[in-house]
């Protein structure tokens, strides 16, 4: 079944093809092929399968949520079963856009293929916004980061402290999960700082309430922030490092690349209550629907999902487009469009004579 | 063939010395290093092009719109020519989009006949005026209210990142010493030589007196040189008073940018010029050669040269006409906001002066146009040194030069097979948004010039200049570039 082009891409089939190997795309590929779906393959484009949970190394994973399950203990798991039920996990591998319309690119050390599948379900996950896309101004030194690269960057070798004095943009779970491990690797939280009106304080950190960051000050490495409160008072933190928290956006990229239609708000693919997306034979669950929710939410949906994939399998019709399904925005925001058109092909191949 | 970035200078003369590792200053050294001469290039930051050349608009222009007879409109059509030829050899990606320059109230179609004629002063015979039908037909996603547009056919975008570098790198495989973190502090010269020395064509033994000689005095430590060549940019006015000559003043115009997201990249397929007025010259919306579209940039006089910082003001100007131009535009993510200052002076033209008794050449005032002219300001700036008596005997061509191609619209190792199955590290993504692989990664890492920084090394690969900004990758790459910094 394997065949080689000119380009030196291979073409390959499958039955399923998962893009993301977090909670949401594992708990599809397990019930999905101990449910005899065939070949389930799931492609992870990080060197190791799991998701976002792999990078919280704090307790509370699980359903329900339990607190000595960490989020790599629970990432372990939801791999062990996905093998344990027969599907092939490949990690290292990138999806990197469509050859038609049940068919992916990829790209990994060994080569770049073309993956045709009966079914594709897209379980990418979410990003949060950085400091650019929130356009904060002012200078662009070094000591910005977002959670996720906090995260990636302090474990799990974090001897050394990524800054002295830090201060923490947002106030949800995800902001206080920054500020402990900030402190256990040594660097002070001076301040945590949120829009709105009211948040949970951690014990020993300030925290200031209708209050946004108004730019950035440093050369070479960060030496403070402005911040603003909505009354007009306005002041600088001194601090080397800042941590954008929260502000979640879906990766949408493959869907957008496939032209599969978004929902307006949340800016992940618009799905029916059966996880199918406009375009027949392609289903989304998991963060890259609303950005963030609990990884045993995104397990829940995945495995939820895998009932109406078995029964496009086995040749279900896929409803022709109703009324989308409403996702109310995690933040607050003016709505977004819900398409764009495909990209142009590059309007040009060759450098231009002279 | 030598970079430096710690520790003393090498003794002994140069022969020429270059102050600025700028996209200018590189150039000149890359032209300096066809001629068998010993030479310098001393840069004040911890990379090459780390000033204005990396913060502008990234438009290699035609110069249709310079004032006619100066001599940037000279530079600027020679430049442009040499430059897109030169990157085809080098592997610097350019598209040559064309610009159209739209018109949305009638002040603004009133001026294209002028600007259309300007063009042709310049020797640009090929612009044409076009209907708002047109204009739509080609750029369906232009907010309403356009009534026509001047369309210019040879305005194309390029990577300003990978021209300095291929400039320098070639400078230094052809034997140019590059010097960096070497701020010039200050500049003791000998006393000039006799009058009638100076216009004798001589050798390199005849200049070879104890006198004539420039001592730049750098945060590194001396260094000796017979001629001196000033492209410090924004710091050019203060170089030159360092020599005794204060004929022009930088104001620094500081120049505001929005880089939005990939996703784009479809909205738009010109490069949108505004149609400048009295009231300045306005915001454009180009596609980059990364793929991405850029909206900006703002026109702010200042006074302080290190303000390289954006501010809300004008990033909300900047919305407020991005939101008018490509309405679908502000619905985007955006990656980056960054902020260059413009080197502008009084005057209306470039301050490029040739000192020759000095054996100085000093070259100011490198406005907006200076990624363009490059090459021919360089070759400008040769035939000036001559004149202060530099023996130029002996030209041979530079080895031609091949960089890792950052352009979207060209194979990028990422999709190719052949690559990958050579070396599969080029099929390894690390950075996700902007598809880098450790293969790239490394190869910039071990460089003629390797980066100082993240930030250097995102200039020579892509890798977290994207949407997420090292969301995914941040902490993978800075471990890819630490196990590097011992060797450097
Ligand atoms: C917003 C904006 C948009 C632009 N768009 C375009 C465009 O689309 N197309 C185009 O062709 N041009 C454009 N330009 C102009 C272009 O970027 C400049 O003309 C060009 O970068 C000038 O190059 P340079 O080498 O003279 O200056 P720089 O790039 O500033 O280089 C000067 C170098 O000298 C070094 N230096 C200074 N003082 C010392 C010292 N004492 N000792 C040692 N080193 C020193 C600096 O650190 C710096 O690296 C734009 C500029 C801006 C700001």
């Amino acid at each position: 079944m394997n065949r080689t082009d000119p380009t030196g891409r291979t073409d390959r089939t499958v039955d399923v093809l998962v893009v993301g190997a977090g909670p949401a795309g594992l708990a599809l590929a397990t019930r999905a092929a101990r449910a005899g779906a065939g070949r389930v393959e799931v492609l992870e484009r990080e060197e190791e399968p799991g998701g976002a949970p792999r990078h919280c190394h704090h307790g509370g994973f699980g359903s329900p949520p339990l607190p000595w399950v960490t989020g790599p203990a629970y990432a372990r798991r939801a791999v062990a079963a996905a093998l344990d039920a027969g599907a092939a996990l490949r990690t290292g591998v990138t999806a990197t856009g469509w050859a038609g319309p049940l068919t992916l690119e990829t790209t990994s050390p060994s080569g770049l293929e073309r993956i045709t599948a009966r079914a594709v379900v897209l379980a990418t996950g979410a990003r949060e916004r950085p400091r650019s896309a929130r356009l904060v101004p002012g200078t662009r030194p070094a000591g910005v980061f977002t959670t996720g690269e906090l995260q990636r960057s302090l474990h799990p070798h974090g001897h050394h402290p990524i800054g002295r004095r830090a201060v923490l943009i947002g106030a949800e779970p995800v902001a206080r999960h920054a500020a402990r491990t900030l402190r256990r690797t040594g660097t002070q939280v001076v301040a945590m700082l949120t829009q709105h009106p009211r948040a949970t304080a951690l014990p020993g950190i300030p925290l200031l309430t209708r209050t946004t960051v108004s730019e950035l000050h440093g050369r070479g490495r960060l030496t403070g922030v402005a911040v603003r409160h909505e009354d007009g008072r306005s002041g600088v933190i001194a601090c080397d490092t800042v941590v954008f928290t929260g502000d979640w956006i879906p990766e949408h990229d493959l869907a957008r690349r496939g032209g599969i239609a978004l929902a307006p708000g949340t800016r992940g693919p618009a799905v029916d209550a059966a996880f199918r997306t406009g375009t027949p034979g392609v289903f989304a669950v998991g963060n890259t629907l609303h950005g963030i929710e609990s990884a045993a939410t995104a397990a829940a949906e995945g495995a939820a999902a895998a009932t109406p994939l078995l029964a496009h399998l086995s040749g279900t019709p896929w409803p022709t487009p109703g009324p989308p399904l409403l996702v109310q925005p995690p933040w607050p925001g003016p709505p977004r469009p819900t398409s764009r058109p495909p990209r142009p092909a590059p309007s040009s191949s060759a450098p231009p004579n002279p | 063939m030598s970079v430096t970035t710690r520790g003393p200078l090498p003794g002994g003369e140069y022969d020429v010395t270059v102050i600025g590792a700028g996209v200018v200053g590189s150039a000149i050294a890359r032209e300096l290093a066809r001629f068998p001469l010993r030479t310098a290039l001393v840069e004040a930051r911890d990379d090459v092009g780390d000033g204005t050349s990396k913060a502008n608009t990234a438009i290699l222009h035609t110069g249709f719109d310079a004032v006619p007879g100066s001599l940037e409109s000279r530079l600027v059509r020679e430049g442009s020519g040499l430059l897109a030829a030169y990157a085809a050899e080098s592997g610097i990606p350019v598209e040559p989009l064309g610009a159209l320059l739209v018109a949305w109230d009638e002040d603004q179609l009133g001026v294209l006949p002028g600007l259309a004629a300007k063009a042709r002063r310049n020797g640009r015979h090929d612009t044409r005026i076009i209907t708002a039908e047109e204009v739509r037909a080609r750029e369906p996603e232009l907010g309403p209210g356009v009534l026509g547009a001047l369309e210019v056919p040879g305005e194309s975008v390029i990577c300003p990142w990978t021209t300095t570098l291929a400039y320098a790198t070639q400078a230094v495989r052809s034997g140019v010493d590059l010097h960096l973190n070497c701020r010039v502090t200050s500049i003791t010269s000998g006393p000039r030589p006799a009058p009638d020395d100076v216009h004798t064509p001589h050798t390199r033994h005849a200049l070879h007196t104890r006198h004539a000689l420039h001592t730049l005095h750098t945060v590194r430590g001396p260094l000796r040189t017979r001629h001196l060549v000033n492209a410090a940019g924004l710091h050019a006015d203060r170089i030159d008073r360092l020599l005794g000559h204060a004929d022009f003043t930088v104001t620094p115009r500081r120049g505001q940018l929005i880089v939005f997201d990939e996703l784009a990249r479809g909205l738009v397929r010109h490069i949108l010029l505004p149609v400048p007025t009295a009231l300045g010259k306005g915001v454009l919306v180009t596609p980059t050669v990364h793929g991405k579209v850029m909206l900006g940039p703002t026109a702010e006089d200042l006074d302080d040269r290190t303000a390289t910082g954006s501010t809300a003001e004008g990033l909300a100007l900047l919305r407020e006409k991005g939101r008018r131009i490509l309405p679908a535009l502000l619905d985007e993510e955006v990656t980056a906001v960054y902020a260059g200052l413009r080197a502008a002076t009084a005057s209306e033209d470039y301050a490029i002066r040739a000192h020759p008794a000095q054996r100085y050449v000093t070259v100011g005032g490198i406005r907006s146009t200076g990624l363009t002219a490059s090459m021919a300001i360089a070759a400008h700036v040769v035939e000036l040194l001559a004149e202060g008596g530099l023996p130029l005997s002996g030209a041979r061509d530079p080895r031609p030069v091949r960089m890792p191609n950052l352009g979207e619209a060209f194979p990028r190792p990422y999709r190719d097979a052949g690559m990958i199955a050579a070396d599969p590290e080029y099929g390894r993504i690390v950075c996700h948004c902007e598809r880098v692989t450790r293969g790239e990664i490394r190869d910039a890492l071990a460089a003629t010039i390797p980066p100082g920084s993240l930030d250097g090394l995102r200039r020579r690969t892509r890798a977290r200049a994207g949407r997420c900004q090292g969301f995914h990758c941040g902490a993978a790459v800075r471990a890819l570039f630490e196990s590097e910094e011992p060797h450097r």
